[in-house]
């Protein structure tokens, strides 16, 4: 019997603005570096609470600080999200940011350190948290489409078997639920370099793939040839890529966008951290190809469960979104198989084809969204980490 | 396919392939696998290559391209004979 992934079910947690998420989680969000104490404290008096602690939020200015609150409120809102506890220094950022993410319907209390202490803070926030958890414990799963979650892409630790196994796995999956109507993420702006010509072709109309390469050309000038000290060629491929057997930017890019699939196109571009907007379908975001950045600005701007095909064996996750780890390199199977969700390891032995990897990732995704922990989860990776454009003021 | 393949090639127009099994040594007479449409060839590794690690599938001038999945991944930095080994040390990026 085919599988039949068109009619495919989750259960998954139902939020007030109408999306589906597949956590629970209650989290203590600092709005800046000084407030993670308190947050940390919060989240150990009372269980079943997550702190998020960062290492920015001061005197940012312009794009950077837009950049951080869009982080900030886009985590807060995320579905899989079920309450949210805000503290910052002062009451004026913190309550823009519950702000941004009250928008969404959800629970969210805020609270601020000055002319309070630390003490105080905890307490009160405390109190909020406990009420939060005893409010989300009793939501529950519901049976939702498949096709209503939102699922993005990174790569990371690639190597020549993550083109040949891994990547190609997750683009058939998209090829397959794109149609069924998932909203995808895929982006890693720097790592399409020497791939460029076709990831604009890619797009769904020339209007969209023009601006898709402007964007890309801006990392170039304003970023990489801007900054650039050397050839990049101990960071763009990385040392672990070239261990793996990558050996330029073109080679690696070139694997990272079997990730489409296909036959997917890009209906839009993102900004880093940014919601889509122009319905279901495939979005390019311009982000850092950096692992735990990445995956934390697709979670802001609403993933709710993160593919991401690896061969040397990167070991990341993220505090909000379950994390799926797919390889193809019988290696890393062999030596760091506990970080490993799906093994696809025999198309490289040519005992299993794209197809066939495709839908046992699509299984993987139905079992994930139903609350299976991921390797990443289980092993509490948890890594949250902002993006910062330039030094703050 | 009964036989495991050592390296694999995605296109018909890549002049160099993928080696995918552990332990590779020089002197092995490799099963190559074009995944395109799983055609198959044989090639002797004229080295010691790691999994992941590519090999070239013909002799190469300083100069030339390195072609994979069909399209240029770089230019080759010195000679490397059909069945070498193809890394950074004689394969470099065009960009940056």
């Amino acid at each position: 019997m085919p599988f039949d992934f068109k009619n495919m079910t989750v259960q998954g947690y139902r939020r007030e603005n109408g999306r589906v998420g597949v956590r629970n989680h209650v989290i203590i969000l600092p709005v800046d570096d000084i407030s993670n104490a308190a947050c940390e404290a919060v989240a150990n008096n009372v269980k079943g609470t997550l702190a998020l602690p960062h290492a920015y939020g001061r005197l940012q200015f312009g794009a950077d600080l837009d950049l951080h609150f869009r982080t900030m409120i886009g985590t807060g809102a995320n579905p899989n999200v079920a309450a949210v506890v805000v503290i910052g220094i002062e009451p004026g950022w913190t309550k823009r940011i519950a702000d941004g993410i009250r928008e969404t319907g959800k629970p969210v209390a805020e609270f601020s350190i000055e002319q309070k202490g630390d003490f105080e803070t905890i307490r009160q926030a405390s109190w909020a948290a406990k009420e939060f958890v005893h409010l989300a414990t009793e939501y529950q799963r519901e049976e939702c489409s498949l096709n209503e979650l939102w699922i993005s892409t990174k790569c990371g630790e690639s190597d020549t078997t993550t083109g040949l196994g891994s990547c190609p796995t997750v683009g058939n999956m998209y090829d397959k639920l794109l149609p069924e109507g998932i909203t995808g993420f895929f982006g890693e702006t720097s790592e399409i370099t020497g791939a460029e010509h076709i990831c604009q072709k890619r797009a769904i109309n020339e209007e969209v793939g023009e601006r898709w390469y402007k964007m890309w050309k801006a990392y170039q000038d304003d970023v990489i040839f801007a900054h650039q000290t050397d050839d990049l060629s101990d960071s763009q491929p990385t040392k672990g890529n070239i261990e793996g057997g990558l050996t330029t930017i073109e080679e690696k890019a070139l694997g990272n966008l079997e990730k489409i699939g296909r036959t997917s196109q890009y209906i839009d571009i993102l900004d880093a951290a940014e919601a889509p907007q122009s319905g279901n379908g495939l979005y390019f975001m311009d982000s850092s190809s950096a692992a735990a950045e990445c995956v934390t600005l697709m979670a802001a701007g609403g993933a709710v469960i993160h593919t991401f095909p690896t061969g040397q064996g990167n070991v990341v996750g993220n505090p909000i979104v379950p994390v799926i780890k797919i390889t193809a390199n019988p290696r890393t199977v062999r030596t760091m198989g506990e970080h490993v969700d799906l093994d696809v390891s025999g198309i490289l032995r040519r005992e299993q084809t794209i197809d066939e990897a495709g839908d046992a990732l699509i299984e993987m995704i139905r079992r994930t969204a139903n609350g299976r922990y991921t390797a990443a989860e289980a092993l509490g990776h948890r890594e949250f980490s902002m993006t910062k454009l330039y030094r703050s003021a | 396919m009964a036989e495991i393949p050592h390296l694999l090639v995605h296109e018909h127009a890549d002049n160099v392939g993928v080696v995918v099994v552990e332990g590779l040594t020089a002197g092995t007479d490799m099963l190559v696998c074009v995944t395109h449409d799983n055609s198959t060839f044989r090639l002797t590794a004229g080295a010691d290559v790691p999994i992941g690690h590519k090999i070239a599938l013909k002799d190469f001038k300083d100069g030339d391209t390195a072609i994979k999945y069909g399209e240029d991944i770089g230019k080759i930095i010195a000679d490397i004979p059909k069945g070498g080994h193809v890394h950074t040390h004689n394969c470099k990026t065009k960009r940056w």
